[in-house]
């Protein structure tokens, strides 16, 4: 079975991946994270049958910041509507700016038995280019078709959601890269060790999803996302 | 519930203020807000929403299925005692969702299913529920996790924050009262009775927001055609009343949508929007109203499935 590997460029005015840490006052990361980045390539595909993996971030933009306060709702929301005013919360978020990254990540192939368990299937003119795959496999379901489908949409600029940076608020651009080695535009720089980072969440038990962290560092604007399987990804 | 919407559309809002404040910063003591680094303005996705949320509730009053979830409160009382019966009262959730089960009692699959159930009440019940999304939590998380897993709505509409054309700048103006709230405050002025108070607007500003509609969220939540249609009708007529002392005069100059032919889309995002160009007439003149500037779209050869919506058919 080949590995498909694909290269987004993704960007925007703004962006927050905030710190699972200081999420009350939201405190945005100093880069995407491998889950907001896993995110944007399930916005544009996914299915049961395949998982992203993110294996290098490239930082193409210098780590500018904002801060921005805004008045939000404290309240939970239960079944009666909310009163916003007697309910709100000023929350400052200190969010990145004029961001652009190139995302580099594949899919794993997942056989069947293994796949998780859909409960809101998406109704059929939703997936134009995909009549034949439920989250059972179909007779003819090979890896190469779920790549073909994913490049016809990125190139397309299609999406089954609009993929964001972080926050829905932060709607991100995104163009499909076929060289990255002769793009013009390179990763900044510079070298920084960015500490633990989320990496993502574990799904495995999906009524108590448990975070995971690496230990993320920036070599001239690169950075490494381990397997997350492998040792430097802490659970 | 009608059919959910099956075509995604990006959108360009034009609006713009006169001698007003568009949108205090908390940070900065209620200035307009600003990027710091630019000069430009900026008015949050959440103004814009507000002001969605609140026209829908003014111009869809009594309309079952309209009811607005995160409402404010003058609004609210307004309408709320003012419909009286047939308007489902707030305070008792009975009449909102009178056939809401106790997903709690149910085991497995069967809870995630009540959650749904509710989630789908919700979701007729709340236009911007519909629209926008919302969490709800129906039961303490650490008790029951798979109710706060079901009970997350994302809506199909996403807004991002709203910028200014050019770098605004904001005048501060001091102004006077002639009465004191408390006999505390008369004393220390010996009778005067006059403070003095503060207040900080924009002269002028035409700002542009970038919106987005995916109907892969309208098939959850059932955002349907008719709902689109009021959607942009309060786009269109968001600051008609929301005048105030402090908004000075904000309208809607211009909504220009871009519909796809399909679910997925048939063009990038940012390639359409790129056809929208904004500029001022004179760039030596500071620009004081909206004839200093020219809107342009660029309509012709536009990417196959992509057709401009013409305003006039928007929200009638």
């Amino acid at each position: 079975m080949g590995r498909f590997g694909f290269c987004l460029e993704v960007s925007g005015p703004l962006a927050c991946f905030t710190r699972p840490e200081m999420k009350v006052e939201r405190v945005s990361y100093d880069v995407i994270t491998p889950s907001a980045a896993r995110a944007i390539y399930s916005a544009l595909l996914w299915k049961p049958a395949i998982r992203w993996r993110i294996d290098q971030i490239d930082v193409l933009a210098p780590i500018r910041w904002i801060n921005i306060r805004r008045n939000e709702v404290g309240a939970v929301g239960g079944e009666t509507p909310i009163n916003a005013v007697d309910n709100r919360v000023q929350r400052a978020s200190l969010m990145l700016r004029d961001v652009r990254y190139r995302l580099h990540a594949h899919f794993d192939f997942i056989p069947p038995a293994e796949r998780p368990k859909v409960y809101a299937e998406a109704p059929d003119w939703l997936r134009p280019d995909d009549p034949v795959f439920t989250s059972e496999a179909g007779p003819d379901e090979k890896p190469a078709k779920y790549a073909a489908m994913f490049e016809r949409r990125a190139r397309k600029g299609q999406c089954f959601i609009r993929p964001y940076l972080g926050c829905r608020e932060c709607a991100a651009d995104f163009r499909l890269v076929d060289h990255p080695d002769t793009e013009p535009i390179q990763p900044i720089p510079e070298d920084r060790d960015l500490g633990f980072m989320l990496y993502d969440l574990d799904f495995s038990n999906p009524q108590d999803p448990q975070p995971m962290f690496y230990h993320a560092k920036m070599t001239q604007g690169v950075i490494t996302v381990p397997a997350p399987d492998s040792e430097e990804v802490k659970r | 519930m009608s059919d959910p919407i099956k075509n995604r559309y990006d959108f360009v809002l034009l609006f713009d203020v006169l001698d007003g404040n568009p949108n205090g910063d908390p940070d900065a003591g209620n200035l307009p807000r600003i990027d710091p680094e630019t000069g430009h303005g900026l008015v949050t996705d959440v103004c814009l929403k507000r002001k969605i949320r609140n026209r829908i509730q003014l111009a869809q009053a009594n309309k079952p299925g309209y009811d607005i979830f995160i409402q404010e409160k003058a609004i609210l009382n307004n309408v709320m005692v003012a419909t009286g019966t047939e308007h489902p009262d707030p305070a008792d959730p009975s009449q909102i969702l009178p056939e809401l089960g106790t997903p709690d009692s149910a085991k497995g699959d069967a809870k995630a299913k009540g959650v749904q159930d509710r989630t789908t009440r919700m979701c007729e019940t709340f236009f911007d529920i519909r629209a926008f999304g919302a969490v709800l939590t129906t039961k303490p998380k650490a008790k029951n996790k798979l109710d706060y897993t079901g009970g997350q709505v994302r809506g199909p509409i996403q807004f991002t924050f709203a910028r200014s054309v050019d770098p605004i700048v904001t005048l501060e103006h001091a102004i006077t009262r002639m009465a004191v709230a408390t006999e505390e405050e008369a004393e220390k002025q010996s009778g005067d009775n006059r403070t003095m108070g503060r207040k900080n607007t924009v002269p002028y500003g035409l700002y542009a927001a970038h919106g987005f509609i995916v109907p892969s969220f309208a098939a959850r939540t059932g955002f349907s055609e008719e709902d689109l249609n009021v959607f942009w009708n309060a786009v269109k007529m968001m600051f008609v009343d929301d005048p105030s002392a402090a908004r000075g005069t904000m309208t809607v100059r211009r909504l220009i949508v871009f519909k796809h032919d399909s679910a997925l889309g048939n063009a990038q995002a940012a390639e359409l929007f790129e056809r929208v160009t904004v500029k001022r007439k004179d760039e030596t003149k500071p620009a004081r109203e909206y004839a200093d500037y020219e809107v342009t779209v660029d309509d012709k050869d536009l990417p196959a499935g992509i057709t401009l919506v013409p305003e006039s058919e928007l929200g009638k």
